[in-house]
């Protein structure tokens, strides 16, 4: 280990490359088993786990503007429901069918709204931005409930009928198709936005989050840097957005609610903030949980989840992940 | 030589009260100058104004030819004026060598690239080699900041700004809260300061100001009262009696 530092501290450049790719090379393969483990357990329960990865690009893309950035927000389901509504109607009233084009409109969707719910939302700070936030997700709900003509309003927009992947793989009744097509956008999704996060441009937003004074005083832009990953994160929300609406084959209004904004937050905290693998932590440990207590028992599950979420944020206030993460450098620390 | 810097009749008033009457400087690269004066003179109304924090009532800020007085902080900074913090500020979860790649590719236009990695960018790792060799900063290029001592925290600042290649770099307290033993190697790094680049520094510290400055510039009251050598400021009799008071009498006695 001592040696291993020494090559490190002389030459930096060489030694700690080689060091994140492997780590992150480690975490897609856990992701990929864990992905395949639920397939084979759950059969009947591919559904929920499609759901789950959904919520996770929703997750993710608030962990690039909070754990990432530090804009508060509790709007977010702004960004993920214009995404399934854009894929939605693109489906039913456009003909746009096929599940990848719908992917893309749903992203372009997402990018929109965030270009939108962005301008609004930055500029706030605190507080204000919070409830900025939680503003303009009344507002797109509003929005599409008066819409109905396109979005169905309140009744939902259904029909919508996507054409099998690639024109081979149909979305089955048993979820197979639906699982697999969601576990392959997740897994891209994670790999371009852990690419995002270190390169020059993540660098500048990690830095933004620590000082924005600072950024200023190097020359960048705070406002158009924060305006740009808001639209990198529309665009990851939209393709959850896009990914429910492909598998549910529906989308309804509580996509654009302020309780899946306020949920998914919460969810993000619990796995941890800034660095995708507590968003994906969060999301699965939520939803799994939430499932197992609510079956489990259908009166005080959410009492349970309570306990549950107060427990955490107590006693690992830097979410499992990052809880977990100081456990292993705390044991590596006592083996050198 | 050109002026590289000029302030020409700043004027600055917080409703009735004037804390910047009619400033006018004037620096050629590589000047070294200390502003100085008592706690309430001014100086850090100067900075904001000359940094754009703050706009002043009347007057110019002139940048290298360029009247910056309508800018912003951020165009003033991409055009070559440069500050460091009185209290550092840096990011914690940073190592100094992600401090030192992020403000070269700021400067080179390339932190709104969204993919790539710093350390392939060989340009950049030879400028921030080079940076941290400068500094003295090498053996903890990779440890985070907030792990690393005030001292060195100080020398990273410098460091940061000169990554920015500034025509003109305002030092806010360079040695401020650092420890005794440690002013040394700031003095050192603040020697070692790119010849052609015009400096003002805004000091308390008297021996580092004698020791750095080839000029002095003393505020009082929001106005400059007196611009020379700082052989003649413990001289001048307005100084002596706004400012120095008893170190000027100590250091003409000796």
């Amino acid at each position: 280990m001592a040696s291993i530092e020494n090559i490190s501290a002389s030459t930096p450049a060489r030694s700690t490359r080689p060091n994140w790719l492997v780590r992150d090379l480690v975490g897609l393969a856990v992701i990929l088993v864990v992905a395949a483990i639920g397939y084979f357990l759950f059969p009947n329960n591919l559904a929920l786990l499609t759901r789950i990865l959904g919520v996770a690009l929703l997750v993710l893309s608030i962990d690039l503007v909070t754990g990432f950035c530090g804009i508060a927000t509790l709007g977010h389901a702004a960004l993920f429901g214009a995404g399934a509504y854009a894929s939605g109607i693109a489906a039913v009233h456009f003909g746009i069918t096929d599940p990848l084009l719908m992917v893309v409109v749903g992203a372009v969707g997402g990018a929109v709204a965030g270009v939108v719910s962005g301008a609004v939302i930055l500029r706030g700070h605190g507080l204000a931005q919070l409830v900025l936030s939680i503003a303009v997700v009344h507002l797109f709900h509003e929005a599409a409930n008066k819409a109905s003509a396109y979005t169905g309003g309140s009744d939902g927009l259904s029909g919508i009928t996507p054409d099998p992947v690639f024109g081979i793989f149909a979305f089955d009744l048993w979820g197979r198709t639906a699982y697999g097509f969601a576990v392959a956008l997740v897994v891209i999704t994670f790999i371009v936005l852990r690419l995002i996060t270190r390169s020059p441009f993540g660098m500048l937003c990690r830095g933004i989050k620590e000082d924005p004074i600072r950024i200023r005083a190097m020359g960048a832009s705070v406002q158009g840097t924060l305006l740009k990953m808001y639209v990198i994160s529309g665009a990851v929300a939209g393709t959850g957005g896009a990914l429910n609406a492909i598998s549910t084959q529906v989308v309804g209004l509580d996509s654009l609610s302020f309780t899946l904004s306020a949920e998914a937050l919460v969810m993000l905290v619990l796995g941890g903030t800034g660095s995708l693998y507590g968003a994906l932590i969060g999301t699965v440990s939520f939803m799994w949980f939430e499932d197992f207590v609510s079956a489990a028992n259908p009166f005080h599950w959410l009492t349970i989840v309570g306990a549950l979420l107060i427990a955490v944020v107590l006693f690992a206030p830097r979410g499992l992940y990052g809880t977990g993460l100081s456990f292993v450098e705390r044991f590596r620390g006592n083996a050198k | 030589m050109s002026a590289v810097f000029q302030v020409e009749n700043l004027n600055k008033a917080f409703g009735g009260l004037a804390v910047t009457q009619n400033i006018s400087i004037t620096m050629n690269p590589g000047d070294r100058v200390a502003l100085i004066g008592p706690n309430g003179a001014g100086k850090t109304t100067f900075v904001n104004l000359v940094t754009g924090h703050l706009e002043p009532d009347s007057g110019k800020v002139v940048l290298a030819g360029n009247d910056v007085t309508a800018l912003g902080p951020v165009p003033r900074v991409r055009q070559g004026l440069v500050r460091s913090f009185q209290v550092t500020r840096l990011f914690p979860d940073m190592t100094p060598e992600e401090h030192l790649a992020l403000a070269v590719m700021q400067r080179t236009g390339r932190t709104g690239a969204i993919f790539g990695h710093y350390q392939a960018k060989a340009d950049v790792m030879a400028e921030v080699a080079e940076l941290l060799r400068t500094l003295g900063l090498d053996h903890i290029a990779t440890r985070k900041v907030a792990e690393i001592a005030y001292g060195q925290q100080r020398l990273l600042e410098i460091a940061l700004a000169l990554a920015l290649k500034p025509k003109v770099l305002l030092l806010d307290e360079p040695a401020a809260g650092v420890p005794q033993s440690d002013t040394p190697r700031i003095e050192v790094a603040l020697a070692g300061l790119p010849a052609d680049l015009a400096v003002l520094m805004i000091e308390h510290d008297m021996d580092l100001v004698f020791r750095f400055a080839k000029r002095v510039i003393v505020l009082a009251a929001g106005a400059v009262i007196f611009d020379g050598s700082p052989g003649d400021v413990t001289r001048d009799a307005r100084v002596r009696e706004a400012y120095l008071g008893s170190y000027a009498n100590d250091r003409s006695a000796a």
